[in-house]
Order: structure tokens, then sequence, then C-alpha cells
């Protein structure tokens, strides 16, 4: 906050103005500091969040208690374990990637390949790519509730099973996931993009020149190319999905459950949303905080480890895109 | 033709998915203040009685109602009386009403910071404190400092009973803090001087447990077990679990008769509730 | 579709697609799916839109009634009461009511005069507390001493003022505005402007991990370690409150308001710092005085995404922020705000009623105030690019 004021009651010198070159070396000294240090406190500020989680976590993140299942009290420090949570996650984001990477990457295609960038469909299309990524996470999570359960699951036990009992209208794995492939579909259609940018147009040319038809180009010489930029969206949407709790809450999620998810219409335990129980539902605070922090360190890690995975691989890419000359 | 026979296809392969309705499966749903004794309870009967699977799932009494209704759940766990706008919704989904089951004794304490000098409240004050009546801890014989208000989201059965019992019916003061569970709570109170909340008793560490007065001429009553189950300390509640009647049976009512017998109310010692007295239990 | 004037003499074709694929009838099919599975971030804005607004409806039109008070018959009236009468007494379903039996029927008019002892009798329980008066409005309920904007939705009268809900939101994002803006604009001016290139490839993605952090982990770290840091340095009344939920807000939305800034900063084209450089500008003057102003509508941009995105986050201000609803624009208040107050209540709401519709017009409102953020932020950042290249 204290770096802005200052800057906005500087009068920069005026045009044709005497001043003394000392006094100006010191103000273009001294706001080239602040914006250093501006970022220096971003920096600080994340290895302070990092390093806390890492040094209150990591002795409560052992084996056991990655490897403890679901029969334990969730609770109890000596006992409880985090590996419902995590198979109850990973299970949600891999059926996700399912549902959001061919649609993210089609359109991906369609945007780079097929579409006019100054076509009325391409620029209605980036708009609600845009849109849909600034959407609040608590909308989407109304939104799995309104349209996957009580809109698709309530339809399809009503109008096809005619089952009296909710068997597909009730919060569940497969919706958690649906809802979150929406929230996702963004980041997917974003880093796939990039990478198809990044393919020299000459590739496609020559593949066109020797007789190739357009879709055949796509598959065979585009698409292969653009993998590593298809993992980086990947990736980027499982990190990012992997944390959120809020679209989770109505649409699956569960307190506490003895068993893992067996059918797509079971709900399961999340790590996320036990970070958020164990935050405000532990017994005794006090004594739980080392099971709080080892499961906020088993998700950051988790979250994290992806993203850096994402930076590296599109590093790389950047640079070769560099190097071909874009 | 085509129409049908895709529909009658699509439906088997739905049901499929599906998981069947297993055989000695037990579900059990509702409210967050029982969700840690259920678990206890599930876990002592499975070892005991091996081919019963329970599974407990917490997110609020009115969660678990709404479960019941819909016939998602056998068992709802409750931290308050069913209303009667439930009782309706159930008769209209399975024609009976639900049937009730006292499972437990619950205390709730009221909370305050250990620092705090004040070491007792009539309910009277309570209700006044709550609904921002009494803003200052001097009011109350503390140190002149704003009373700074922490209670439970509006979601909970905690909630509901506190203000139907302790506010008698009015409206928290708009000025108190709600936090999404006890520990949440606690927490609150613990690092806030100023801060009073409220919450099961078998809650509590870090934080100073009140005694409480059912006038201003009784005696004032700390929150124990004996001064609960004798009922001479004011604020407690039963916790129920309510049974659609219709599945009240085989299973279910053999794991419900278990609960209320001496065995099960030994598990409610454990996890800091108060068992039933004798003539409420099963055997 | 409304764009099927295909006009036979352009060159590109229907929807955008080259023309003369029809001899092959595969690449035509290809490019028709995948045009049309293109569509479907379309079709999602659209259908979020439209089955948010579908559960909320009855809210915006006023066809919820909350009214506390019931009137019951006593159960003897049952045999002289036709059917009709019955269906509507009771509220159900024609098809509902057939499958009932008399057994049925007659508890649930037992229930029915339960519910009216249990109903209150005061002034306000004629109220429809759920149509816009009192929705919006301040209003005196019994037993309080002035008209005031309430939130109580579990109540014996329901009281529904989004007014204190609204304003929490506000007070959260502007606090995360005020943090988040200077500080990012800063790193965002370093990174592009006086950084080396060397070090702009660390920096940019190191400051861009922060989005890396999950939003109930940046919860987590308010409520236990910020909450009880800043209550030591500021010594403040409530612990949880808008000023604490607000800043580590910021820090959820540094990496966008970041990203965008400096994406802005970028895009304004080297010569023109070089210009001003050579007229013997100093880095910081050339930062200031000619980038800055030539992409300021890149950072407003970023300030407008950026608060659409701290408007929306629900985990963060659920476990800082206090939560409790009141009317108070002071920082260091506990405040409640919308993303909150739907994700704290809506499990419990009774599913279709007067409660739940209010927590999904509130994700409406927060939708359609996204949207717009969004779609201005975009509008901006698109004319600032074509400007910059078109100078170029």
């Amino acid at each position: 906050m204290d770096t802005q004021t200052p800057m906005l009651k500087f009068t920069p010198p005026q045009e044709g103005k005497d001043f003394k070159a000392r006094s100006f070396d010191f103000w273009s000294f001294f706001f080239s500091g602040l914006t250093g240090l501006a970022t220096l406190l971003i920096l600080a500020i994340l290895a302070v969040i990092l390093l806390n989680i890492t040094i209150h976590g990591a002795p409560g993140l052992s084996w056991r208690f990655l490897t403890a299942g679901a029969d334990k009290e969730m609770f109890n420090v000596d006992t409880a374990g985090v590996l419902p949570m995590i198979v109850g996650t990973s299970i949600r984001v891999i059926l996700m990637t399912i549902f959001v990477i061919p649609i993210g990457v089609i359109t991906a295609i369609y945007l780079t390949e097929y579409a006019h960038n100054t076509s009325i469909w391409t620029r209605i299309i980036r708009g609600a790519v845009n849109n849909l990524a600034g959407v609040p996470s608590i909308v989407f999570g109304l939104f799995g509730l309104g349209f996957f359960i009580a809109f698709v699951g309530t339809g399809i036990d009503e109008n096809i099973l005619k089952s009296p009992e909710p068997l597909w209208g009730k919060p569940a794995i497969l919706w958690a996931s649906m809802t979150l492939a929406v929230m996702t579909l963004p980041v997917v259609i974003v880093a796939t993009e990039e990478s198809l940018k990044a393919i020299p147009q000459g590739l496609r040319e020559a593949s066109l020149a020797l007789g190739a038809t357009k879709l055949e180009t796509i598959m065979k010489i585009v698409l292969p190319q653009a993998l590593p930029g298809i993992l980086t969206g990947g990736i980027l949407s499982v990190s990012r999905a992997a944390g959120e709790v809020a679209p989770i809450l109505f649409t699956g999620a569960a307190y506490s459950m003895k068993d893992y998810p067996h059918a797509l219409t079971d709900q399961f335990m999340d790590l996320g949303y036990h970070v958020f129980i164990l935050c405000t539902q532990s017994p005794n605070i006090e004594q739980t905080r080392p099971i709080l922090y080892a499961t906020v360190l088993a998700l950051l890690i988790l979250t994290f480890a992806l993203n850096i995975v994402a930076i590296l691989v599109r590093a790389q890419m950047r640079r070769k895109m560099r190097l071909l000359g874009h | 033709m085509l129409k049908k026979n895709l529909i009658i296809a699509l439906a088997a392969m739905l049901a499929a998915f599906a998981p069947a309705a297993q055989a000695g499966n037990i579900t059990a749903k509702g409210s967050d203040t029982l969700v840690i004794l259920a678990q206890k309870w599930a876990e002592v009967y499975m070892a005991k009685t091996p081919g019963t699977a329970i599974q407990v799932t917490g997110g609020g009494t009115g969660t678990g109602f709404a479960a019941l209704q819909n016939k998602t759940t056998d068992l709802c766990n409750a931290s308050r009386k069913i209303k009667s706008k439930e009782i309706e919704a159930c008769v209209k989904a399975f024609s009976k009403r639900p049937t009730e089951y006292k499972v437990c004794l619950d205390g709730l304490s009221i909370y305050v910071n250990a620092k705090n000098p004040v070491k007792e409240l009539t309910v009277l004050q309570l209700e006044e404190i709550f609904t921002g009546k009494i803003k200052n801890w001097k009011e109350v014989g503390g140190n002149d400092e704003p009373i700074a208000l922490v209670s439970r989201e509006n979601s909970s059965g905690t909630y509901e009973f506190f203000k139907e019992n302790v506010l008698k019916g009015k409206d928290f003061a708009s000025s108190a803090q709600t936090m999404p569970g006890t520990a949440a709570v606690l927490q609150s109170v613990a690092k806030e001087p100023k801060a009073i909340g409220y919450g099961g008793a078998a809650y509590g560490e870090g934080a100073k447990h009140l005694s409480i007065k059912a006038d201003a001429s009784s005696p004032a009553v700390e929150p124990t077990e004996e001064n609960v189950v004798k009922g001479t300390y004011p604020i407690w509640r039963y916790l129920y679990i309510y049974v659609n009647p219709n599945l009240d049976k085989g299973e279910v009512a053999a794991y419900l008769t278990w609960i209320r017998s001496d065995e099960g109310q030994k598990v409610v010692k454990d996890i800091g509730y108060f068992p039933l007295p004798k003539n409420l239990r099963s055997n | 579709m409304a764009t099927n004037t295909t006009d036979s003499k352009r060159s590109v074709g229907w929807m955008g697609l080259h023309r003369g694929h029809k001899a092959r009838p595969m690449e035509w099919l290809a490019e028709k799916f995948i045009f049309l599975v293109s569509l479907s971030a379309i079709l999602m804005v659209f259908l979020i839109f439209i089955f948010v607004l579908r559960e909320a409806l009855p809210v915006f039109l006023g066809q919820t009634d909350s009214t506390a008070a019931i009137k019951a018959v006593p159960v003897e009236k049952m045999d002289t009461m036709s059917d009709a009468e019955l269906i509507e007494y009771l509220a159900v379903t024609p098809s509902e009511f057939k499958a009932m039996d008399k057994e049925t029927i007659k508890i649930l008019m037992e229930v029915r005069l339960e519910s009216e002892k249990e109903s209150p009798t005061d002034k306000d329980a004629g109220i429809n507390t759920a149509s816009w008066t009192y929705l919006l409005l301040p209003y005196q309920w019994t037993g309080y001493e002035k008209p005031e904007y309430i939130w109580q939705p579990i109540s014996q009268i329901h009281k529904y003022n989004i007014i204190p809900l609204i304003i929490g939101s506000l007070k959260t994002t502007i606090v995360a505005l005020l943090f988040a803006v200077p500080v990012s604009l800063g790193a965002a001016i370093y990174v592009s402007q006086m950084a080396s290139p060397k070090l702009k490839e660390w920096l940019k993605p190191t400051i861009e991990l922060l989005a890396g952090i999950p939003s109930v982990v940046m919860g987590f770290f308010a409520l236990i370690v910020m909450a009880t840091v800043f209550k030591a340095v500021f010594n403040y009344e409530s612990r949880l409150n808008a000023f604490v939920a607000g800043i580590a807000l910021g820090l959820a939305i540094i990496p966008v308001v970041f990203s965008i800034a400096e994406d802005a900063l970028t895009s304004v084209p080297r010569s023109y710092t070089q210009a001003a450089l050579a007229l013997g500008s100093s880095r910081w003057q050339a930062a200031w005085q000619i980038v800055l102003p030539a992409a300021l509508p890149g950072v407003f941009a970023a300030v407008v995404l950026g608060f659409g995105r701290a408007i929306g986050e629900t985990m963060i201000v659920l476990l800082a922020s206090g939560n409790a609803s009141i009317v108070s624009w002071s920082f260091f208040d506990s405040t409640r705000t919308m993303t909150a107050t739907i994700a704290a209540e809506l499990a419990e709401a009774v599913f279709g009623g007067h409660h739940y519709r209010i927590l999904f017009m509130l994700g409406t409102i927060l939708f359609v105030v996204t949207f717009l953020s969004n779609l201005a932020g975009d509008l901006i950042i698109h004319k600032l690019k074509h400007k910059l290249e078109g100078k170029r």
C-alpha cells in the first residue's frame, strides 16, 4: 500500500524547466527501488507462506499419515491419515481431465487452425472462454447443483430409470468432476492454443503441399508437435482443480466416509475440503494442528508439484518457440 | 420404437454404473455435532458385528433431514428436535412420521478466554449478551471491555438450539461473528480476551467453561457429566437419531438398539458426551 | 443459428470454414464437428447463467412466499373438504395426493396443526420477507429498536436483507484491491521495465506460483497465522475481519493483476522506451511517463479483472472474515460476504425453498457482476492491443 501513495504525489519535472541533475537521479532511483521492493514483498510473502507450512507440516507428513485408511478416526493425531482424501481428490481430477481435455483441445484446434481472427464466432468464443475463467468458483458450485444434479441427474432418475429414490440426482463424484471440467475448460484451451501457435507454419504448409488434407495435417503433424502444450494445459487444470473446494461443496464432497468411492454416483472425501473441516470442525484445534498442517502441506505439494512441472514444460516450449523465430 | 429401445439401453447402462443397494449397509447422515460420536459407534459396532458396513456423513442436521426424506440415508443424526415442516416433508415422502430415538445427552458450554475474570453468568445475562443488550464485560462483573460475540453458522443445530433455548427465539446480535464449526469458535475465544462463545461441553480445550445459573437466585453449576445428567446444569439437550419407520427393522433396528444399550452408551462417555439416564436406555 | 446467410461468392464459407471441402465428406464433417465442440465454451457460459437464474427467478419476479404465519384447519374437517381443497391446503401435487391413503392425509393435517402452534404470531408473521422491499430496505422488526438491515435467514421470521452481504463483499474486495493493485503494479513495472531478461525469466513464473496456492490454503493461512499476527500488530477489536480477509484475498489476486498488467506493459513497443532513453530520460522516467501511460488501459483492465476475481472468491472470506452480517464500513469489523453466505448456508437450505432461492439469487448477482467486469476488462485489453499494434 505504502508503495503507491508517494508515487501519486510525485510531479515529474516540467519540460524545459531547469532542475538539478542530482535530485532527479535520486527520485528515479527511489521509485525504481519501490517497484523492486513491491516485487520483493510478493516473493517474501510467498516464501513466508511456503516456509510456515513446510516447517509446521513436515514433521506430521509421515508415510503412515499418507497411507492411513478411511477406517481411522480423523481427529486423532496418532491414527489419522489422508489416503482416502488423496484417493478422492485423485479420482475426481482424473475424471475431470477425461471430460475437459478433449473439449478443450478441440476448441483450441478450431481457434488456431480453422477460425479466422476477424470472424464474429471467434470473437464470441474467445470472449466466452475469458469469461468462463472469471466466473466465481462458488457460482460453479451453484451451477453444478442446479444443472448437473437438479436437472440432469434428477431428469435421469425420473424419466429414464423411473426410480423413486434418487440415484443420479444427488451429489456424486461424477457431478463434481463435471463441474470442475467446466471450470477448468479455459485453462486447457489457452495452454493448447499457445502450443499450437508455437508450431511453425512451414510444417503445416509442407504437409499440405505433400497432399495431406487439413484434417490429416492436424492429426498427424500438428497435434503430436503440440503434445507438450496439451500436457501443460492438462497439468495446470489438474493443479487448479485439485485445490478447489467451493465448486464441490454441494456437488459431491463428503465430510467423512468409511469407504472409497466405488461408483460414479458415490460421494468422496477430498483433500481441500478436509483442510476446511480440520480448520473448523476439529474438537481440539491445538491438538489437531499437526494433522491440519500436514494435510495442508500434502495439498500444497500436490498442487505445487504439478504447477512447477507445468511451468518447466512451458518454459521449454517457449524457448523452442523463440529458437524457431516467433 | 427406436427411441424406446434407446431409453431402455440407456437405463440399463446407467443402472449398471449406479451401485446396487448393498445388504448389511447402513448410512447415517446429519449433525456435525454428532458425527464424531456416530463414527465411533460405527467403528465399535462394526468390530463387534462383522458383515455390517456403516457409513457416517456430516453436513448438518438439516442436511440429514433432507436426506432422510429423499431416502438417501437410513439414519439421520440430529442435534435438535425435528421441525413440523420437516415432519411434513417426511410424511409426504414415506407416509409416516419419522421415529425419534434419544441417543445421548449434551451439555452446551459457554466458553470465554482463559484470562477473563468472569466465572459465572445467569441464563438471562447470556440472552442479553448474545442479543446485544449487554455490550460490556463490566456489566456482568468483568473488566471494562466490549464483549466480542462468537456464534455458530446458522446451518448448525447448535445455533438453533441456543437461539431457541437461551435466546428464547430472539435474533442473535448482528455483530456476532459466525464460525463454520465449534473448533473455529474455540479458536476465536482462545485468541480473543474479550470473546464469548458457545458449543458442546465435549469440546473446549483452550478456553474457560463458565458456570451457569438458571436464574439469579439459583446456584452456579459447572457443565460436568454429573450436573448435566442430573439436569441441574441449565443448558443441555438430547441428541437424536431419526429413522424412517419403514426401514426400522433388521440390521438398522439392531444397531439402534445397541446404540441405546449400556454397551453403546459407554462409547458416549469416551467421546465426551453424556450417557442417557437408565430409564431411557434400551435394556 | 442466424448466420445461415451464406454468401456463395465469398471465399470464406459458412461460419468461417473454408469452402471446397465438400468434395471430402469426412473432412467436412470433422470441420463441422470441431466447430460445434468449440461452441461448448459459449454454451457453458450460457448454461451457467440460465441454470443459476432458473433457481433464482421466483425471487426476481417476487413469486416466493416466505410468510411465517400458518393457518391450520382442525383434523375433523378433513372429511368435509374436497380433494382440490385438500391438495391446496396440504401443498401437494395431485399425483402425490392420489398416492396417499387416508391415514397419511390425517397425519399431514395433524402436523399442520403442530406447525401452527410453532409459528409466530407477532405483527411480522404475515410479511412476505422474500419480496424486494424487505430484501433491500431497512425494516423495524419486532424486538429491534430502529429500522435495520438484517440478514437472519434461520429465524421464526426469515429476515433476508441482502444489503449487509453486499457491503461485506465490497468491503473485502476494496481492501484486497488497495493492497494488491499497488504491489502488483509495482512488481509489473519492475519485471517488465527494470529487470534484466534473465531475472525476468525467473521472476515471472515465481510470482505466478502464488496463483498455485489453493484458496482454501490461503484461507487457512489467514485464519491460523495472519489473523493472529495482525491482531498483535494492529490490536483491533475483532480478530477476524474485513482487513485480514481482504489482505489474504489481495494475495490471491496479485498473480492475476500482475500478469495482466505485466502483459500490457510488455506489449508497449520497445521503441517507445528506446526513444525516451535516447532523449536522455532515466529508465524510471521512461517507464513512468512513457510506457505506463501507453499501457494504462491494460493496467485498468487488470484492476477490473482483479475486482471480479476478488468479489467471487469464497474459501478465504469464509474462513477469515468472521462472517458477521453487520452494516459497517469499518475495515476492522467482522464482515459477511455473498460468497461465504452461499457456501455456509446452501447445504442446509430446503431444496426449492425461499432460502435456497435467495442464495441462488446472490449467485446470479455474483455471476452478472463478474460477467460485466470480465467483459469490460476484455474489451479494454482488446482495444489496447489494437491501438499499440496499429501505432507500431
